[in-house]
């Protein structure tokens, strides 16, 4: 019997679990994919919102603008990739400036910190490709990049050093109240074996499937869409188009997309924005590939698409009241939700947490542990040390001398740590959202064949077992001739 | 620091014919620089053959094709290291580098010849939309797997890009036990060689559908099928035209692009038609003292020719190291024009230039029956008949130093493709 289960691997039930592991209790955290981060965490904007866009009160509001701001300590705390580079909001000339007027009052009322309006000049001076049609742009220091894949496994990751344990390929099928909690059903998607979880509390952040959890134990329907957003990343070569966030104002047009750098230096341009039956369709369209690069002109020019390294698609959990829906189901005690966490919820993640394990110990008395781990190391980068400090490291572990990923320049030492830290890579993917080899502009043709060799050396794996991004998605299928 | 005459970064085909030429010019300090853990480069895993009929009058596989000129490195004691990756290369010829044993070094070179070779074209950069599962490979990754280690990524495949690699992987697949469905070429011509389509693609029966794109991957985790669509000529998919094809890969060879990125950290102007960059008659880069050659320089269709421009390579920057820069400021710009797509080198010095200079390029389309036209200036030098000419496969024309000198006061040479 657990404490606490949490349903879903993603930054929201991984900030959670961090949250919850300062506690003396027994937590688990179930998750359908073969890592942490695989859902709707790993494909989005990577962006810490200022806080200005969501509605006066909301949760959304509230809760972005207090995560935003416990980034800076975090980032220190869990060494997750983080720059607070600013956004900026434009207006262009067949827009009504008002509409930013309406942006800044929100955000004043939402407690954005240092959000002003600036003019056409100004906004050339800090974004020299800026559309010649920006008169004048909503401007938020607050605004920050963030790597979603690091700000998720540091989570993760700390809560695992803290006694959190992690179930992954594990897929929860049914929910039972039970006396004193909750039965979990689940099966295992690879060796199909069933397991049920007894738990106490169980928390349901399950992403774009969170209304079928919340719908099986309680009557208070919810109704979750799954909104897809489409993505084109340019190399590296193209990362310092923009320096700021850009985001649109909205118009009759819609919502814009966004052009920003990311904290790993490349160039990112999306999202689309279209509703989706299917809530596995992660596919990317024409439609919507050749959409961005149309909508991004309004407010950069000159935006290299023919730098696209690659394109992607992420489902935003849309909810139909519009609003994060946290807090216990009110006829199901002991069971929490945490859905509908579209934009901006990996903004908002780190407060979520806090959110949630105020709930949970309100509910289940917990005292606070004398010796909770409050820091998390991320993966060395060795591009970052001297080259006296570099070649120290490289004497003690030579593989830290022998680069894997030629164009992130990604050492077999980085891929090695990947492997065998805690919740280590036991994929391509996740080799490569913890290290970015097979990241960069060839898209892992070089690395491919030799991080299969580390993976099968390293986490002692059949080269049969290494997939792509799990259960089904197998690399190689056999040797010559026999297949 | 450790001191070198001369730095050649990367050990394949390139690197190797250029260290030979220039310890044959009477360079001694020579380090050869390779990534990986033998010399050799791609051609270790071009296991077919059809190498070296040029240079050696023989069809030879790649690793025999390689392994000749390894030997020839090795007679002649020319130092290399292995599993070393080149990190940067300054503009000033300071080359950093890294393995496992020496750690992170520096190496001052008086010359450096670039010599890294080209990557493949990612489903990413070709934004094919679909999902984003197992089995989509490079062709040349699937070819490393299968004929270095052994692995077949693969049962049923659907190839996108008739590049020769695409093709010769059609044909390796296949007698690997794999079905290939269809090849599909984007282009209405293909850019691989035509002895590719005839042997690996027609002996096989495998169908290759020119103007034909993929317009959509099925697949959660791993491809399930794949949609190939017929493009008009503005190469956009034709509604309509849709034939989806069951399948759990797909091979993508559409295309190399040169590996410049050191290049760029040098200094090096690239030229945008080739990706490579802009060299002058001695291939030599704009920065002084680095020269390129091979597939960085521009992509080739046979390793006779990057052999043979490697060598040139090595003896230019022999001369460079001997006896400094080129004096000569006069040079001639070669204008491609009408159907050339570009030139290496791009300009001439004409005073100073090798007695014959082979000048390579690609056309833009198929041609039939046509010539291929020099000009100096207005005038009209050489004329060429070619019964067919393909963007797949390289072209040349050579120019005569002593013909040149007859030209003076030239200010332009023009290669173009004329109705014969």
């Amino acid at each position: 019997m657990y404490d606490v289960a949490i349903i879903g691997a993603g930054v929201v039930g991984s900030a959670i679990a961090r949250e919850l592991s300062k506690y003396q209790a027994s937590i688990c955290v179930i998750e359908r994919e073969e890592d942490v981060c695989s859902g709707t965490s790993k494909a989005n904007s990577a962006i810490i919102h200022a806080g200005f866009d969501a509605a006066c009160g909301s949760l959304k509001a509230r809760l972005n603008v207090r995560g935003n701001a416990m980034m800076d300590q975090l980032a220190k705390d869990l060494d997750i990739p983080f720059q607070r580079n600013g956004s900026l909001v434009v207006c262009t000339k067949e827009q009504d400036p008002a509409g930013l007027e309406t942006l800044l009052e929100k955000g004043k009322k939402n407690g954005v910190p240092d959000l002003r309006i600036i003019e056409r000049g100004e906004l050339l001076s800090m974004e020299p490709n800026i559309s010649d049609d920006a008169v004048c742009a909503l401007y938020a220091p607050t605004g920050g990049i963030v790597c979603p894949f690091h700000m998720t496994m540091a989570f993760a990751e700390n809560a695992y050093t803290n006694g959190v344990s992690f179930f992954l390929n594990t897929c929860v099928e049914s929910i039972a109240k039970t006396a004193d909690g909750y039965a979990l059903r689940t099966v295992h998607t690879d060796t199909k074996e069933a397991e049920t979880f007894e738990a106490k509390i169980v928390v349901n952040a399950a992403g774009v499937y969170a209304d079928t959890f919340n719908n099986m134990v309680s009557s208070h329907k919810l109704h979750i869409t799954a909104r897809k957003g489409e993505y084109c990343l340019l190399d590296k070569d193209a990362g310092t188009h923009v320096s700021h966030t850009i985001f649109q104002l909205p118009s009759k047009m819609g919502k814009g997309v966004l052009v920003t750098p990311t904290v790993h230096g490349n160039l990112l341009v999306g999202p689309t924005a279209v509703d989706v039956e299917d809530k596995e369709s992660l596919n990317t369209t024409q439609d919507g590939l050749d959409s961005l690069t149309a909508t991004a002109s309004r407010s950069v020019k000159n935006v290299p698409m023919r730098q696209v390294i690659t394109s992607f698609a992420g489902l935003r959990a849309h909810e139909d009241s519009d609003d994060f829906v946290i807090g216990e189901a009110a006829d199901a005690r002991g069971f929490i939700n945490a859905a509908g966490i579209e934009s901006p919820g990996l903004s908002s993640a780190p407060a979520i947490g806090e959110m949630v394990a105020e709930i949970v110990t309100q509910l289940l008395p917990l005292t606070e542990k004398s010796d909770f781990v409050s820091t998390r190391k991320g993966i060395l980068r060795p591009e970052t040390l001297s080259m006296e400090e570099r070649n120290r490291l490289i004497r003690e572990q030579p593989a830290y001398g022998n680069i894997i990923c030629r164009c992130e320049m990604i050492t077999e030492g980085e891929i090695i740590d990947a492997i065998r830290r805690p919740l280590g890579a036991r994929s391509l993917d996740g080799v490569k959202r913890r290290t970015r080899a097979g990241m960069g502009r060839c898209q892992a043709g070089f690395c491919s064949p030799r991080t299969m060799e580390i993976l099968e050396r390293e986490a002692s794996m059949s080269i049969y077992d290494i997939t792509k991004n799990g259960v089904g998605g197998a690399i190689v299928i056999g040797t010559n001739k026999e297949i | 620091m450790k001191n070198y005459d001369l730095v050649i970064v990367g050990g394949g085909p390139a690197g190797l014919a250029a260290a030979v030429s220039a310890r044959d010019a009477g360079i001694e300090s020579i380090l050869i620089i390779e990534r990986d853990k033998e010399l050799g480069g791609i051609l270790n895993q071009c296991i077919h053959n059809g190498f070296g009929l040029h240079t050696f009058q023989e069809e030879l596989t790649g690793p025999e094709y390689a392994s000749r000129f390894i030997a020839q490195v090795a007679e002649r004691g020319i130092a290399y290291k292995l599993n070393t990756m080149v990190m940067d290369i300054s503009s000033d010829k300071r080359v950093t580098a890294m393995n496992r044993e020496d750690g992170m070094f520096e190496i001052q070179a008086k010359a450096v010849i670039l010599a890294m070779g080209c990557r493949e074209r990612s489903r990413g950069a070709l934004n094919i939309p679909g999902f984003r599962p197992a089995g989509i490979f490079s062709a040349g990754t699937a070819q490393r797997l299968v004929n270095m280690e052994g692995y077949m990524p693969g049962r049923e495949v659907v190839i996108l890009g008739s590049g020769d690699i695409g093709l010769i992987m059609a044909r390796r697949m296949t007698l690997e036990g794999a079905k290939v469905k269809v090849v599909a070429e984007l282009m209405p011509y293909s850019g691989g060689l035509k002895r590719n389509i005839v042997q690996c693609l027609d002996d096989f029966g495998i169908p290759l559908k020119l103007s034909h794109t993929v317009v959509d991957i099925e697949g959660k985790k791993r491809v399930e099928a794949v949609t190939i669509a017929e493009v008009g000529p503005d190469r956009k998919p034709i509604p309509g035209t849709e034939e989806r094809y069951t399948c759990d890969t797909l091979l993508l060879s559409c295309g190399l692009i040169p590996e410049n990125e050191l290049s760029k950290s040098a200094g090096v102007t690239l030229n945008p038609v080739t990706s490579g960059p802009v060299v002058g008659d001695n291939l030599e880069t704009n920065v002084e003292g680095i020269f390129a050659c091979g597939n960085v320089l521009h992509v080739h269709d046979l390793v006779d020719y990057v052999s043979q421009e490697a060598a040139a390579a090595g003896r230019n920057a022999a001369q460079y190291i001997k006896n400094g820069a080129k004096t000569d400021a006069r040079t001639v710009e070669i204008l491609p024009v009408d159907g050339v797509r570009y030139t290496v080198p791009k300009f001439i010095r004409p005073q100073e230039m090798d007695d014959k200079l082979t000048v390579r390029f690609r056309v833009g389309g198929v041609y039939r029956n046509c010539s291929i036209a020099t000009y100096f200036d207005d005038e009209l030098i050489a004329r060429r008949k070619r019964p067919v000419m393909a963007p797949g496969e390289m072209e040349q024309v050579v120019l005569d130093k002593k013909k040149l000198g007859d030209y003076p006061n030239l200010n332009k040479i023009t290669i173009r493709i004329e109705e014969a």
